[in-house]
């Protein structure tokens, strides 16, 4: 990354009683990425974000925003700053004096020169994207753990921030609301452009959406890169602070993690290149056809995502192998196959959803339309692992269109 | 020989001590300042003021009123009784009347509401705090002065003198049920000695303590809340801890300044 970052965290310190939680943090935010911030419990994750939205102050070092630090700042100049942050707390800490809708309003109500019809019509907005339906007038207290965490992140988003900065968004919620909260997250930040810095257990599905990782421990930043750098770091430390918390099956649809798939994908690779042995990868991306603005949405996405892995483990054999690549996408890497008879293997899927609809199952989804892509391709021995996944991105083609 | 160490010990300690109190003291009469101030910054948040006098002033005027006409009665029955071994019971209206007015009023309308209001005052915000809804507050720029104290200031300012003004009228009834009716003395002698004994200057003075208190108590109450998190204890403990100093702190409080402004008032 050349731009200059736009927050940059220098030798950070804070002790805080007669703990040092931070110690000399070196942190780069650039602008439009999301940044997952990961580390053990009582790491100092949430200090850190406390700090780069000011509710503490370092102890030593400075926290520039676009190169300028904020200690050297007017208070109107912090004032501004400030405006342009929202924070989704860890315990949502919503007012619970007052009401769902009140709640979501404040941010705005609070401010000067606000006009109530346009405070009513995005708080409408927001609510109705986050699905919070007759909860208008219950207090906080009142609502489910999930739900609040939905306030929260409606509260959040409703200013319409350039930063927000979330702190454990998913925890407690069940796996399918957990991936659409995160699919929620990436597609605001693709859309709205904003800057995101997420404090996050989720491994690996915090990969799916992050740009950048950085690993915090002992106070201080022990890794930083992208997704893909940081599974295959030379580190331990972190090495086996990942794997530690990644389960082997992705929790959400029970096919093959990452990692799994990816040491499949080697090892084919090493088949290849060694016995001549071909194999073939398709990835298969199931997306909404429209933009998706509600979190029912996303859910019924990954619900559906959840059934499709299950037609794609009944269609292949034990030998293939099925993983979460992305958060909508997956992979199958089919051994001793040619693109060929891969082509084929993604028509005999294709003509189970057109026998089997997705949708007549036990949950509530909502029905909407979907649409099923698949990039086929043929590893060869002189291709690198990225080509071939770039080469299988690039071939989508839709094979199947479900109407809503 | 006793070296010079030994002997700078005790000042040392004494020194650090007022040091901290005078800090202390410092950080609270801030604290006030900066909510008094903030209730005059526009625009003036009239709907919270409202709902604070709706909590502080209108929930406690049924508590106050059974307060004031237990000790008007006490009183009346205690007056009577000092009375009338010096045959002088037609004084018992005075007596009512002056020790409602100078002191019971304004000290007991203190007291109930600390303990009615301030208690919860200080659970509030001590809980807003441990659940990081201050935090909250200010991470949408909104000052959490302004938003939770400048109110509770404003309100409790309106509130006192007025529940001291209904307990003084209150306790006088009470003195006159147990004076008059139960032991029956004059209540013409009762009421006009009342009245011609409570000059302007005694029902001043009692406003001032009761706004002196007033500031008393929600600033303690407030304060205490304000920095739960800065305790040793966390959580629901560190909440209970600053309820606890709040009420005993403002209660201590109020019957010291109390003694202070008698003897400037009289």
């Amino acid at each position: 990354m050349t731009a200059s970052p736009l927050i940059e965290l220098q030798n950070v310190a804070k002790t805080l009683g007669v703990n040092r939680v931070l110690d000399g943090v070196n942190l780069s935010i650039h602008r439009g990425e999301i940044t997952a911030i990961i580390g053990k419990s009582g790491s100092g994750k949430s200090v850190l974000l406390k700090h780069i939205i000011g509710l503490l102050e370092p102890d030593e070092g400075s926290i520039l925003f676009e190169g300028r630090s904020r200690s050297a700042m007017s208070p109107p100049e912090k004032k501004a700053l400030r405006r342009r942050f929202s924070y989704v707390f860890q315990e949502t800490a919503l007012f619970d004096f007052l009401t769902v809708v009140e709640n979501v309003a404040l941010p705005l109500a609070e401010r000067k020169g606000a006009v109530p019809e346009e405070i009513q019509r995005r708080v409408r907005d927001k609510l109705n994207q986050l699905d919070l339906h007759d909860v208008d007038h219950k207090s906080p207290s009142q609502l489910s753990g999930g739900m609040k965490k939905r306030v929260a992140l409606a509260r959040a988003l409703v200013t319409e921030p350039d930063i927000v900065l979330f702190d454990e968004p998913t925890t407690g919620l069940d796996p399918i609301r957990k991936n659409a909260v995160h699919s929620m997250i990436s597609d605001y930040q693709r859309r709205f452009g904003f800057t995101g810095v997420v404090v996050s257990h989720e491994i690996p599905d915090i990969f799916f959406i992050a740009q950048r990782v950085a690993m915090i421990d002992s106070g201080r930043i022990r890794f930083e890169g992208t997704p893909e750098d940081i599974q295959q770091t030379p580190d331990n430390e972190v090495r086996n602070f990942i794997e530690g918390l990644e389960s082997p099956r992705d929790p959400m649809t029970g096919i093959a993690s990452q990692s799994v798939g990816q040491q499949h994908l080697r090892r084919e690779m090493g088949r290849l290149q060694r016995h001549q042995i071909p194999f073939s990868i398709v990835l298969m991306s199931m997306d909404p056809p429209e933009k998706v603005e509600r979190i029912a949405g996303h859910m019924a996405i990954q619900a559906l995502l959840k059934r499709f892995a299950d037609h794609v483990i009944q269609n292949s054999y034990v030998t293939d192998t099925c993983f979460r690549y992305a958060i909508n996408t997956i992979m199958v890497v089919l051994p001793e196959t040619d693109e060929r008879q891969a082509r084929s293997f993604c028509r005999k899927i294709s003509r189970t959803l057109e026998q089997d609809d997705l949708f007549d199952a036990r949950d509530h989804t909502r029905r909407i339309g979907y649409t099923l892509s698949a990039g086929v391709v043929q590893a060869r021995p002189d291709s690198g692992l990225e080509e071939l996944i770039a080469a299988a991105e690039s071939d989508r083609t839709v094979f199947y269109q479900s109407s809503p | 020989m006793i070296s010079l160490v030994t002997l700078k010990t005790p000042v040392a300690a004494l020194g650090r001590e007022v040091l901290s109190l005078t800090r202390y003291l410092g950080r609270v009469f801030l604290f006030f300042a900066r909510g008094f101030l903030l209730i005059f910054q526009p625009p003036i948040q009239f709907d919270k003021i409202r709902q604070q006098i709706f909590f502080i002033g209108m929930k406690s005027v049924f508590v106050i009123c059974l307060t004031a006409a237990f000790t008007g009665m006490v009183l009346g029955l205690q007056g009577y009784y000092a009375l009338v071994k010096y045959g002088s019971t037609a004084a018992l209206g005075s007596a009512v009347a002056l020790s409602l007015v100078r002191e019971m009023g304004p000290v007991l309308t203190a007291i109930m509401v600390i303990a009615r209001a301030g208690s919860a005052m200080a659970a509030e915000i001590g809980i807003m705090r441990i659940s990081e809804q201050i935090d909250a507050l200010k991470t949408m720029d909104i000052n959490p002065l302004r938003y939770l104290i400048s109110p509770r200031i404003a309100a409790a300012l309106v509130c006192f003198p007025l529940l001291t003004a209904i307990f003084d009228v209150v306790g006088l009834f009470g003195g006159y049920l147990s004076g008059s009716a139960l032991l029956g003395v004059n209540p013409a002698f009762y009421f006009s000695r009342a009245q011609s004994s409570v000059e302007t200057g005694d029902i001043v003075g009692g406003f001032i303590k009761a706004l002196v208190f007033a500031v008393v108590t929600v600033t303690i109450c407030c304060f205490q809340g304000y920095y739960t998190h800065t305790r040793a204890e966390f959580g629901a403990k560190g909440v209970s801890i600053s309820t606890t100093s709040a009420v005993v702190i403002s209660c201590v409080l109020v019957l010291l300044t109390d003694y202070v402004l008698t003897t400037f008032l009289l």
